[in-house]
């Protein structure tokens, strides 16, 4: 298991590695982490002609936390991200789908962005892009552009991002006001991809009732999913509501497959299961903040 | 900016300043172990899930079958061999984890010895060791490394014991 | 005496080198030797009808390509069958290389040699091999019904039928107050160490000579292998167990094709070769076990006795069967366990499958024969609304039918006679360790939780230490060093140490002085090597066995010397003492120094000698007949059968209702592998066992596909567990010495995985009151499970509802 041969270029700007990208063509590909990236190379089931590497590019590894959301850059390895207190603030599903990525030496070389781009459907990361409603930058020849996690994720390992492209950083909205939060995953061992898992938003009204409920799943469809639960539980008071029923209502909306580690019908049950238990959680927490 | 098949990469491997001319697709773990002869680093699956072939990168643990070695030119490993150091005199003052690894029975085969044995250094110097080690920490430092002899049992162990000793 | 080591946790001499990373494993060998990599099936049954290496011929740095057109003489020829019987039918073996066909996904084809790995890959990758597919049997269930076959000239995929009988089984059935039948399955893992295989071979041409080292459990065995399929002189070849990353059986396994193919290499090509095994590789080309299809029908009494046993097994051995029927023969024989069986009936078809072969990981055959027999007792306890333990207790051997005889033979040829045991020391133990009796009150506990909590329980006896022998080398140097030696490998288990402390203890020297080589055959040319828990037994007695004759030689001499009786004297930290006088001694270092007529004083010990060294006997030669120069020993251990380790498990188990995942939350254990030589090694060894037999239970299982292609060849989806799989694990020791042999020790190494998966099924089955007949069993199966209307609710189950179980 050792990778084919190929070029390999480590530009020191961003604008060289748009160059090598675009004069390599299409058997290119970004290398930030790698730890996605690198099992495959040397299981041969990839085999870029060039790999450039953007880890010497500066200014791509800062955390960038205001009011209105979280900006991380594309060499932020998960454990900066995992232990940045400013960003958990903003938006803590960061820290709290960070936790689940793999094992603490992954974590300290892969990058949030690079899992992201990556588009693996079982990945942390690209679930929370998707139920916080976040985007990721892109850098190219003809300028940059943002793109919605809609329009990012086309399918497994495939995003709309095509040609000499950089995902320079990814966007995190806010949490909402009066809102909780919670993350979850059913795995076979732990750190390993979910077998199921998700994350949940929880926001009340003034009242301490339930106005919105969102949640995302991951290991359930071939692109991350997020599903609109408010019907089930709207108007009902936070610390009461029926959040069985949010879970029923997300088992019927996913349509999940068999594996070698779970059966359609089993990833079906955990989505019911992890709903209920995690809105209860985010709920108790939006109820906390408000007290 | 131009590509490249073979690098020459300069570096600082347990201290010492190294280089090597290496093909850019060298990974990290046989670089170590086949250009710098430092054999103590192993390769259990070159996937980076059974984690024998951790080292500290810039005092960092990772998994070296997961990094390209051009990738640490310019940067600072530690591998296994250089968990001890000197007395200077002659002989070497093993680390707390070493020690208590043996102390422990902490290793049978010791193929996923090195791993472990970096993993858990990096976590418990990175520590205020006056404070209790808890469980969850343990299992931070251990939890991503695969053994098939020992049960981890006594790897747990080791890890109480050599946060004791380094109290 | 206080250099007394034996039974002592002695810390491991071999740590001082793998703590700081100069352990010396295959890998770490011959950094400029030449490197192999291999084409292999990718189809589990194929035809191949043409294979084009021209694409791999202009890779720079490429050195040979080889086929199975490149393999003559003995290499041509199939694969050895290491262990033939008489049951074994149609034993069937691969080539080095495929010889047309290719019976499983992962068979070696081709063997590239070039200037490094990465570009014998580059080469492998272009070369292009074409197939015919054939039909595929994946599974035991597919071998049995025989619709399609592995070797065309097998048509029933049945490579042995074995059967052995101990009296009218139907007979006995028929006589029984009370029969039951029932049918469970048993899946694959695999040994999984933590380093593949691996061959390095440098051939000196001008010497003629070839040393080889490679990963394995049996030198001596691979020296002979090699020998004989590249037509050499056994004094030719020297082959050497490295440092070895583990092994749980799969490197017992001899020769495998690139034991001989980088040899062959080496030589052809007057270089250093190697070959590394990588993880896919050991996937899909190295070996596996455990799947079996268990029939079994029980005849007992309304109080639990058994009164005839009568199972039927069909075991999958892969595509070949060059490891013969040892394992579907442990299963038949160990399956009785400690229990009085009054009829007994096995019968087991070892069946081919499209998959890579089944050979011994660590248990070998034992595990399954538990599951049968330790699932019947749960049955026969459900059924008649008895307590589990008691059902046990009222079918143990007791202790005073020792020695008990069985009337089975076992796999080395010789009966199954228990040589020592305390049954009902260990349940009385079990019981209290894992806190039996609390047992409903944890469940109401758990349920009040919301948890449903399970307890299993399971025994086992485990043969170990057989035979035929294993030798010893001790000498003692004019250093004052002692080396010793046995051709017997290491893999881990603290040979080194446990060896040395059983040196030290015969020969009364500090344990600092003493150095044990295993493995190589420069050292040791006779062995057989290490499985079936036997290193401490054969190599540790054939060692004392040897450290003896050394000290009795030393007496002899030190007696002439210091002009007293050899029986007044006592060795005592290497010096050679009269007992009660102190004074009138003499170091061991210098009788080693005497016992050579032949002393040119190269040292200070030679020197100091010459005061000891009397004026000679002109009368008789200077070495007397009979004697040799030297202060050495060899000896052999030779068992008349093998010892009866035993021992048994419980587990306590916690079940979410709402994921049905599984915790396990207390695991005890009570050993018994009779006198201990270093209670640490032991322990270590039952903690690893054990964390296998979690594994096996609940993580681990070979994932074929109809095709014959295993979709989880990586540690990325073969669920090997981490340390948060593996719960804590209380042990309680129980020392039944073996009357069989000097040091009355039993063999350790396999006992901790054999009852993991029958005390695991037992616990989930008592939490969740369904009957569990299929393992390993993961949360997904679980759930599929307790959502069938159609599986089968335990008695117990039915009695509890009501009174608050769930499920």
């Amino acid at each position: 298991m050792k990778p084919a041969p190929f070029r390999y270029a480590d530009p020191g700007t961003l604008d060289e590695v748009l160059t090598v990208l675009s004069s390599e063509g299409e058997g290119a590909k970004v290398l930030a982490g790698g730890q996605s990236l690198l099992p495959l190379l040397s299981m041969r089931l990839a085999a870029p002609a060039t790999l450039v590497d953007i880890n010497r590019v500066p200014g791509l590894d800062t955390v960038e936390a205001t009011g209105d959301g979280v900006t991380v850059g594309a060499l932020v390895r998960h454990n900066a991200l995992l232990h940045d207190d400013a960003a958990a603030r903003v938006q803590p599903l960061l820290a709290r789908a960070t936790a689940n990525v793999a094992h603490p030496a992954i974590r300290n070389r892969g990058t949030t962005v690079g899992s992201i781009a990556h588009a693996d459907p079982s990945g942390e990361m690209t679930s929370v892009l998707a139920l916080t409603d976040g985007s990721v930058t892109v850098a190219t020849p003809s300028g940059v552009e943002t793109i919605g996690w809609r329009d990012l994720f086309v399918g497994p390992l495939e995003t709309s991002i095509h040609g000499p492209a950089v995902v320079t950083s990814a966007y995190f909205p806010a949490l909402p006001a009066r809102s909780g939060t919670a993350f979850a995953e059913a795995a076979r061992r732990k750190g390993d991809y979910a077998v199921c898992g998700g994350g949940v938003v929880v926001t009340l009204d003034a009242d301490g009732r339930v106005a919105a409920v969102r949640a995302a799943y991951i290991s359930v469809g071939l692109t991350p999913e997020v599903h609109d639960l408010t019907d089930a539980v709207v108007g009902q008071p936070a610390d009461s509501a029926d959040w069985a029923a949010a879970g029923e209502l997300a088992r019927t909306l996913v349509d999940p497959d068999t594996d070698l580690h779970a059966s359609a019908d089993y990833r079906r049950l955990l989505v019911g299961v992890l709903t209920e238990r995690t809105l209860a959680e985010a709920a108790a927490e939006a109820l906390g903040g408000m007290a | 900016m131009s590509t490249d098949t073979e690098r020459t990469i300069t570096l600082t491997v347990n201290g010492v300043p190294r280089e090597a001319t290496v093909p850019v697709r060298r990974l990290l773990s046989d670089a170590l172990r086949h250009d710098l002869g430092l054999t103590g680093t192993h390769v259990g699956c070159e996937h980076g899930v059974c984690g024998a072939c951790t080292v500290l990168v810039d005092g960092d643990p990772v998994r070296s079958c997961l990094m390209l070695a051009v990738q640490v030119h310019g940067h600072e490993v530690t591998t296994v061999e250089g968990l001890a150091h000197s007395d200077h005199q002659g002989g070497q003052v093993l680390h707390p984890v070493q020690e208590a690894f043996r102390e422990c029975h902490a290793l049978q085969c010791g193929f996923c010895t090195p791993g472990f044995l970096m993993t858990i250094a990096a976590g418990l110097e990175a520590r205020d060791n006056s404070a209790e080690l808890t469980e969850e920490e343990v299992d931070d430092m251990v939890g991503g490394n695969l053994c098939r002899c020992t049960g981890y049992a006594n790897i747990k162990k080791a890890v109480h014991h050599a946060a004791e000793a380094m109290k | 005496m206080t250099t007394k080591l034996f039974g002592e946790p002695v810390r491991r001499r071999e740590d001082a080198r793998l703590i700081i990373g100069k352990g010396r494993y295959l890998d770490d060998i011959g950094h400029n030797a030449l490197a192999a990599a291999f084409v292999r099936s990718p189809h589990a049954h194929a035809r191949i009808t043409a294979i084009d290496t021209d694409g791999a011929l202009d890779v720079e740095g490429l050195v040979a390509i080889y086929t199975y057109e490149d393999l003559h003489g003995p290499m041509a020829e199939p694969l050895p069958v290491l262990i033939p019987h008489p049951q074994l039918h149609h034993p069937r073996t691969g080539y080095p290389l495929a010889n047309g066909i290719v019976n499983h996904v992962g068979e070696p084809i081709v063997m590239v040699v070039a200037t490094d790995r990465y570009i014998a890959e580059d080469a492998a990758e272009r070369i292009l091999v074409s197939y015919e597919e054939l039909p595929v049997v994946v599974g035991v269930d597919a071998a049995r019904e025989a619709a399609n076959w592995v070797h065309e000239d097998v048509p029933t995929n049945v490579a042995a039928h074995h059967h052995q009988e101990t009296g009218d089984v139907e007979a006995a059935l028929a006589g029984s107050t009370r029969t039951m039948s029932f049918t469970q399955y048993i899946e694959r893992s695999a040994c999984t160490p933590m380093e593949g295989k691996g061959v390095h071979a440098r051939w000196d041409a001008d010497d003629s000579s070839l040393r080889v080292y490679t990963s394995t459990q049996a030198s001596t065995s691979v020296r002979a292998a090699i020998a004989a399929k590249l037509e050499l002189s056994l004094d030719k070849v020297e082959v050497i167990a490295p440092d070895v990353g583990g092994g749980f059986g799969v490197k017992i396994v001899h020769p495998w094709p690139e034991e001989l193919l980088i040899p062959l290499a080496a030589i052809a090509l007057g270089a250093e070769v190697k070959w590394t095994e990588d993880r896919r590789e050991h996937f899909i080309s190295s070996a596996h076990e455990r799947q079996q299809r268990q029939e079994i029908t029980v005849g007992y009494d309304d109080d639990g006795r058994i009164s005839a046993l009568d199972v039927h097994i069909w075991h999958d051995n892969g595509a070949y069967t060059p490891y013969g029927i040892i394992v579907p023969i442990v299963t038949a024989t160990q399956l009785v366990g400690p229990y009085v069986i009054p009829t007994y009936r096995v019968r087991v078809e070892s069946v081919y499958t499209n998959t890579v072969i089944v050979t011994p990981y660590r248990g070998a055959g034992r595990p399954q024969g538990c599951y049968a027999m330790e699932r019947t007792m749960d049955r026969i306890a459900d059924e008649l609304d008895l307590d589990r333990a008691v059902v046990r207790e009222r079918n143990l051997i007791q202790a005073d039918q020792f020695p008990y005889d069985h009337h089975l033979t076992f796999q080395d040829g010789r009966p199954v006679i228990y040589d020592s045991g305390d049954y009902v020391g260990l349940m009385d133990k079990l019981k209290v360790l894992v806190g039996w009796p609390e047992a409903s009150r944890l469940r109401d506990e758990a349920a009040a939780r919301g948890k449903l909590l399970g307890v299993g329980m399971a025994m086992y006896v485990e043969g170990t230490g057989p035979g035929p022998y294993e030798g010893g080398h001790v000498q003692v140097l004019g250093s004052g060093k002692v080396l010793v030696s046995t051709g017997l490998t290491s893999q881990g288990q603290g040979h080194e140490t446990a060896f040395a402390q059983i040196v030290a203890s015969e020969l009364g020297v500090p344990i600092e002085d003493i150095e044990v080589t295993t493995g190589d055959t420069r050292r040791f040319g006779y062995a057989v090597g290490t499985f079936a828990s036997r290193a401490a037994v054969m190599s540790g007695n054939a060692i004392a066995l040897a450290a003896r004759g050394v000290k009795e030689k030393a007496l002899r001499i030190a007696a002439d010397v210091l002009e007293v009786d050899p029986g007044d004297l006592e060795i005592d930290e290497g010096l050679v003492q009269v007992k009660g006088t102190p004074g009138a001694s003499i170091p061991l270092r210098t009788v080693a120094v005497l016992s050579n007529p032949l002393r040119y004083a190269f040292d200070e010990a030679a020197k100091q000698a010459t005061q000891f060294a009397g004026p000679a006997d002109d009368s008789k030669p200077p070495v007397a007949v009979g004697d040799a120069p030297g202060l050495e020993h060899v000896d052999y251990y030779s068992p008349i059968r093998s010892t009866f380790a035993s021992g048994a498990h419980a587990a306590i188990v916690e079940i979410d209702p709402a994921t049905w995942e599984i915790e396990i939350v207390k695991y005890a254990v009570v050993h018994d592998c009779g006198n201990v030589v270093n209670p640490m090694i032991v322990e270590g060894q039952v903690h690893g066992g054990v964390a296998q037999g979690v594994g096996g239970a609940l993580y681990e299982r070979m994932a074929y596909d109809s095709d014959g292609q295993l979709q989880n060849a990586s540690f990325m989806d073969f669920l090997m567990p981490y340390a948060s799989e593996i719960p804590d694990v209380v042990i309680d020791h129980q020392e039944t010495p073996s009357p069989l042999n000097p040091l009355g020790i039993k063999g350790a190494g396999e006992a901790g995985v054999i009852p993991g998966t029958a005390a695991i099924a037992s616990a989930i089955e008592d939490a969740v009151g369904r009957r569990i007949s299929s393992m390993p069993i993961s949360p997904t199966e679980l759930y599929d499970l307790m959502r069938n209307d159609d599986s089968e609710l335990t008695a117990a189950h039915a009695r509890r509802s009501g009174t608050g179980a769930m499920a």
